[in-house]
């Protein structure tokens, strides 16, 4: 009863709603891809596009409706913080705007001020750059606020940059600004940005994305560190629970429901009991860390991509290992995954889908970029969007 | 520290300008102009935004004035007001008053650099022709673009002399580092010798006294002798031994003072690096120190600001650009720099490098011999 209930909501939905692609790692943060991408994507279809984009980045694209949305950042000290509209369709620009940082610049070269992922709660778009400025639009371009929290908290940097996306969970923003000097999270009312409330974090450099966890007024966010994972109500900022066994500080966790891959001593599986305020640890394996790029989730399965480059399938509920690949590396991005195919970039702009569902994994496409893709793929209506430093794309059937 | 007269004449400006405002564009400038820090002043910002829709080109002007009197967030917030204006009405783009206002330098270089952008993107070419102008401005930004035109040209040159004379013309009129440093190396690898220390005024000339304990990182926050009182004949408990002051003096052309060759490639100590500036007026001034370990810095006795940081990239010169104020006669500067437990290769450096300049970015030096 209770899933057709779900299925019947679902129908009512308008198709742009579904085809939404509104946070870093897609809508649940885990990668999976709701609606189908054919393995066949590329540069050459009809609807495919290509624009030059007006500053760097490695932040991933975000769709609401039929605008793609992404964030760059140019000028000499990458001081012009860019947030533009881009037509699903044509490419074309529909807005853009500009502003200036008012945080810390400096970033090692291989990130940039562009590097979190922005967020949408399909009503306004949220950017937050490395430098800790923070900007809410609607999706017409109208800033509805900003905040520059190194501006308020002038120690909040990391001379390598940051690159934690925010979150909205329960009406409220969690940006994270971890790092080894003043380093906190906080909640921003999203109505008007004032902050709701601000937790002390463990002092250590963290790149680090938050995940939401659960549906609607019980949505709580999972907070990743090197102390472990801290899962808080985004109103209060409280702690729900607590997990104290260290965690790496640059893959993110995968939610599923009401399971948390961690990455923490390899890879951890945590189960969020229903009362919300306690957890158990479903499995550990050293041999599923995470390199870079975080956990993706396709059905039951899991992948991750280690430091190796080598993929790894296993089974979410038992940790037991189904099949490796090695992939075409260096790998930094994450990938994203439908009931079939599992689609990553490497470094280098290779593109490369792997089949999935049998007893191993086997590359079926590579598209070849020619540019460093750092970041994770978006995608909508059967399109996938990627961008470079210079570029975004529109790769399609 | 950061008001000075010109800001204060701006402020009367501003003041002013205020007054004159027709109701809408009145409400929504004060609402973006009070924007304030924690997120304070964006709700009567959202109110007022609705405004912004019925004003039309002929308020740019104003906007950019009201730029004058906000502070980085209002800037932000304004600079979207025009953005979305100008977007939207074309019609009637005050190129004269935009032009007027970006060549009055007592406006604030962040809102003349959007002038000049305006400009840029309404009328290219009347942009290009501006650009060289800039040679001497006090906006570095904009000073940057002659100089970079400076750069194009001297690149293309194809006589060594005339090459020659625009990369000098670059270090005597260039003030960010990236653009110094192609001049320097251009210039020496003509065989000239360039004297970087002097020409971008990094501080070369230091009293050190160390290594004090910085077990478990507990030294940044721990007050030694040298925070309260700068007694160069003093000598204090070290961590392994005495510490006394002594004279370093550093060669590095970008003023790097590697703490490493005073005391050894030595973990979880500090130091303090102590000197003097004389000035012969009080004046604003920039503190840009470069150094990829944890330090605090204070000027007169007054700490100007404190980064507990390790290792997070590479030292990089102007990596921290700190607002003071020197003071008539002579000015303590000291230097407490410090160096964590790790181990690895890409820790092992224990340095900073310190330069003062003006806040348009050219270099102060001390009026007396001493720097």
């Amino acid at each position: 009863m209770k899933n057709q209930a779900i299925a019947a909501f679902i129908l009512c939905l308008p198709l742009s709603l579904l085809a939404n692609w509104l946070s870093f790692r897609g809508d649940s943060g885990n990668g999976i891809i709701d609606n189908d991408l054919s393995p066949s994507i590329g540069t050459d279809s009809k609807s495919a596009w290509k624009v030059e984009l007006p500053g760097r980045g490695l932040s991933s694209p975000i769709v609401v409706g039929d605008r793609v949305y992404l964030t760059a950042s140019s000028g000499p000290k990458q001081e012009t913080l860019h947030v533009i509209a881009y037509d699903g369709k044509t490419g074309k620009t529909d807005w853009e705007k500009t502003f200036k940082a008012t945080g810390r610049t400096v970033c090692h070269d291989k990130t940039c001020v562009a590097a979190p992922t922005m967020v949408s709660d399909g009503k306004v778009v949220v950017a937050q750059f490395s430098s800790n400025d923070v900007f809410c639009l609607d999706l017409e371009g109208n800033l509805k606020w900003l905040r520059g929290l190194t501006y308020d908290y002038p120690n909040a940097a990391n001379g390598l940059g940051m690159s934690s996306s925010p979150v909205i969970a329960n009406g409220v923003l969690v940006a994270q600004v971890e790092n080894d000097a003043e380093s906190f999270t906080a909640g921003l009312s999203l109505s008007n940005g004032t902050t709701l409330w601000k937790k002390d974090r463990p002092r250590g450099a963290n790149w680090t994305s938050p995940t939401v966890l659960g549906k609607g007024k019980d949505q709580q966010v999972a907070l990743q560190s090197m102390k472990g994972v801290a899962v808080i109500d985004p109103k209060t900022g409280k702690d729900q629970w607590i997990y104290e066994d260290g965690a790496a500080t640059i893959p993110s966790s995968t939610v599923l429901g009401s399971t948390i891959l961690v990455p923490s001593n390899g890879l951890t599986a945590l189960q969020a009991r229903g009362d919300g305020k306690s957890h158990t640890q479903l499995w550990r394996d050293n041999k599923l860390g995470p390199g870079t790029g975080s956990p993706s989730i396709s059905g039951d399965k899991f992948y991750v991509i280690n430091k190796a480059n080598v993929l790894t399938c296993a089974e979410i509920k038992t940790g037991k290992i189904i099949w490796r690949m090695r992939l075409k590396g260096p790998v930094s991005s994450s990938p994203v995954s439908t009931k079939t195919h599992l689609f990553v970039f490497n470094e280098e702009g290779l593109g490369q889908v792997v089949q999935l569902g049998g007893e191993e994994g086997k590359t079926v496409r590579s598209i070849d970029l020619k540019e460093t893709i750092l970041c994770t793929p978006a995608v909508s209506k059967g399109a996938l969007y990627v961008r470079s430093d210079s570029t975004l794309w529109k790769l399609s059937d | 520290m950061k008001i000075t007269y010109a800001l204060i004449a701006l402020l009367t400006l501003g003041s002013t300008l205020l007054c004159d405002l027709p109701g809408q564009e009145k409400e929504l400038i004060d609402a973006l102009t009070k924007v304030g820090a924690k997120g304070t002043g964006n709700e009567k910002a959202v109110r007022a935004w609705p405004a912004v829709r019925k004003l039309d080109a002929s308020s740019v002007p104003n906007l950019l004035k009201a730029m004058n009197e906000a502070n980085d967030l209002g800037d932000n917030w304004i600079r979207s007001a025009i953005s979305e204006i100008l977007d939207r009405d074309n019609s009637g783009f005050p190129e004269k008053q935009i032009l007027a206002y970006l060549k009055d330098d007592r406006n604030t270089g962040s809102s003349r650099r959007l002038a000049f952008d305006i400009i840029l993107e309404h009328k290219p070419k009347l942009s290009h022709s501006l650009t060289p102008k800039f040679i001497d401005d006090r906006e570095p930004t904009l000073r940057r673009l002659a100089v970079e035109k400076l750069l194009e040209s001297a690149r293309k040159a194809e006589k060594p002399g005339k090459s020659k004379a625009l990369f000098e013309k670059v270090l005597s009129k260039g003030r960010e580092v990236d653009q110094i440093k192609e001049a320097k190396e251009a210039l020496e690898k003509a065989g000239q010798k360039i004297d970087v220390q002097t020409l971008m005024g990094f501080l070369v000339n230091w009293h050190t006294i160390g290594p004090f304990d910085n077990t478990g990182r507990q030294g940044f926050g721990v007050e030694y002798p040298p925070e309260k009182k700068i007694d160069l004949k003093a000598s204090y408990e070290g961590k392994n031994e005495k510490a006394k002051w002594s004279a370093f003096t550093t060669p590095d052309p970008f003023g790097m003072l590697n703490v490493n060759l005073q005391y050894g490639e030595i973990k979880e100590v500090l130091a303090y690096a102590h000197t003097t500036f004389d000035s012969d007026s009080e004046r604003p001034a920039q503190f840009r120190i470069g150094s990829k370990n944890a330090w605090k810095l204070w000027l007169n006795g007054e700490l100007l600001f404190a980064r507990d940081e390790y290792h997070r990239g590479g030292t990089r010169v102007d990596q921290f650009i700190i607002d003071g104020k020197l003071s008539k006669g002579t000015n303590e500067i000291l230097v407490k720099v410090c160096q964590n437990e790790q181990t690895q290769p890409w820790t092992k450096q224990w340095e900073f490098c310190l330069r003062v300049t003006d806040p348009s970015g050219t270099a102060l030096t001390s009026v007396k011999t001493g720097n």
